[in-house]
């Protein structure tokens, strides 16, 4: 089963880590790194990322065929999506045991969430 | 796929547990023979289609294989003599192949050690003759991924120091039983709704019966369960055309056009059944391709033999009981006695909180249903909505979604 584990930041986990010296910045890095290669290891990644800052997102409209890209303004959401890790485990427990170790999950901001699968297997 | 290159990759596959079986006889180690033997089935794929299939696809493997085991071993051992320590370059002597080498191998690849993920995996790769690359495509998963799940698997079966070998006559059925269900899990991988990229994958569900097919020829199947799963999948199989319409949305049963149904699939299906059922103790696998047996030789949904359904259910909620099994035999009940019967046994399997059946999106599925039969459309909408609310499957989402707005609108 694939679950999608969506990282959010809010405003103190934001200011937290704006306290935070370049070399604690660069441990942080590297313990996410360290998941990644975990899961790797482990047969259960299948692809993570980081997101830019939330100022960089453009929001898209297509009017007439052609697509427009805009800055904000955007709804202001205090919690903004920072990173994803797209995970392949067999249980649900397990990708809950994987979101709970990074560290935005002690300010609630982790969220584990099913994907859908595509096959059509069974009769309905 | 062209004729070349089909007949390539079924010579192939079809040569690859028994090529494997060979080296590792030859050598005793699995974990690096298995690597051999991937190299050398990538080169068969390059080199077959082009220059045709060899008179024996085995004794080409277990050569090819052979070289670069040796290559390997003595890549090693150079590094090894750098190191200064002895070593012993010489192969083991070859003992004679078994006839239960296949049988070991699948046995081995589901070893009790392993996640079910790296068994699937490693049967796929080791006895299926499948390449890392075909195996990732097919289950939406980066190659490096596949790559770890097998290379772990067999850390662990090193680890656990099994060795190519049968497992003991008192822990073989139980060994058999964890290796059936990672076929069927492998089968139920391989319904792939979307047409986009079904040329470039392996057709999984076909892997499983050719892999099921081959297990049934080298296994005694004393329980019956082998040849009762091989009929399972070609019963269920046989109606896949069927399943969906063009647009890859779901059909269901009672409205599937039965003459896409394929016959010698059903046919082949139904015979196994019938005969294992006269000489075997009856078992789950048994039972769920009797269930489908009937579904394929009826006519219609209508014309279906539901009182028959209704026996053998209960006779697998005897034997396996699960919510899944409860689920069915209600459905079963509700055609023989009417939805109102249904419905009521719902609830009472429910109240009893029947391990895992409240909140499961089946049961609400199951419930719509009933609930559209016995006239209640809106309380069947709003039932269908909830199936889609929590079901994790895309195709069924869109049809009990679709079940639920048509509804609403008859009932508006």
């Amino acid at each position: 089963m694939k679950y999608l584990i969506q990282i959010y930041s809010n405003p103190e986990s934001r200011a937290m880590w704006d306290t935070f010296t370049p070399e604690q910045q660069a441990e942080g890095y590297a313990y996410y790194q360290a998941i990644s290669d975990e899961l790797v290891s482990s047969g259960e990644y299948v692809a993570a990322e980081a997101l830019a800052d939330a100022s960089l997102a453009k929001r898209v409209t297509q009017t007439d065929g052609s697509a427009v890209a805009s800055d904000g303004p955007f709804a202001e959401t205090k919690e903004l999506l920072a990173g994803f890790y797209l995970v392949d485990c067999e249980t649900e427990a397990r990708a809950v045991e994987i979101a709970g170790r990074f560290p935005e999950a002690e300010f609630g901001l982790i969220e584990v969430r099913p994907v859908l699968d595509m096959a059509a297997r069974g009769d309905v | 796929m062209s004729d070349a290159v089909g007949d390539a990759v079924r010579a192939l596959r079809a040569a690859a547990p028994s090529a494997l079986a060979v080296l590792v006889r030859r050598y005793g180690d699995f974990e690096a023979c298995e690597d051999a033997m991937q190299e050398a089935l990538i080169a068969a794929s390059a080199q077959w289609p082009r220059d045709g299939v060899p008179d024996s696809p085995r004794a080409w493997l277990v050569q090819v294989a052979s070289r670069r085991y040796i290559d390997q071993v003595r890549s090693d051992a150079a590094r090894r003599r750098r190191e200064s320590l002895a070593v012993d370059l010489e192969p083991p002597p070859t003992p004679v192949p078994a006839v239960d080498d296949t049988l070991a191998l699948f046995l081995l690849c589901c070893h009790p050690a392993l996640t079910t993920p790296s068994q699937i995996a490693l049967t796929l790769r080791a006895v299926g003759g499948l390449t890392t690359a075909e195996i990732a495509r097919s289950l939406l998963v980066p190659e490096a991924t596949i790559a770890q799940r097998i290379s772990r698997a067999k850390a662990r079966i090193k680890a656990s120091d099994e060795g190519f070998r049968m497992p003991r006559a008192d822990e073989l059925e139980s060994r058999l039983g964890a290796l059936r269900s990672v076929l069927y899990l492998v089968f139920t991988e391989g319904h792939t709704a979307s047409s986009g990229d079904r040329l470039a994958r392996v057709d999984l569900s076909a892997e499983a019966i050719r892999l099921t097919r081959q297990l049934h020829d080298a296994d005694p199947d004393a329980s019956g369960e082998t040849t009762g799963l091989l009929a399972l999948m070609l019963l269920t199989d046989a109606r896949r055309a069927a399943r969906t319409d063009d647009a890859g949305a779901i059909v269901p049963l009672d409205e599937q056009d039965r003459s896409g149904w394929d016959r010698a699939m059903i046919d082949e299906g139904v015979a196994l059944v019938s005969a294992v059922l006269d000489r075997a103790p009856i078992g789950p696998y048994q039972l769920q391709a009797a269930i489908a047996a009937v579904h394929d030789e009826a006519d219609s949904t209508a014309t279906t033999d539901w009182l028959e359904i209704l026996g053998l259910y209960d006779l697998l909620a005897r034997l396996a009981p699960s919510p899944m099994v409860t689920l069915g035999r209600i459905v079963a009940l509700a055609m023989v006695q009417g939805p109102e019967a249904g419905l009521a046994a719902l609830d009472r399997a429910e109240a009893q909180r029947d391990g895992g059946l409240t909140d499961h999106h089946r049961t609400w599925a199951v419930r719509a249903h009933l609930l559209e039969q016995s006239g209640s459309t809106d309380a069947a909408s709003l039932a269908f909505a909830e199936a889609a609310r929590r079901t994790l499957n895309g195709p069924e989402q869109r049809y009990l979604a679709s079940k639920a707005e048509r509804l609403r609108s008859s009932a508006g």
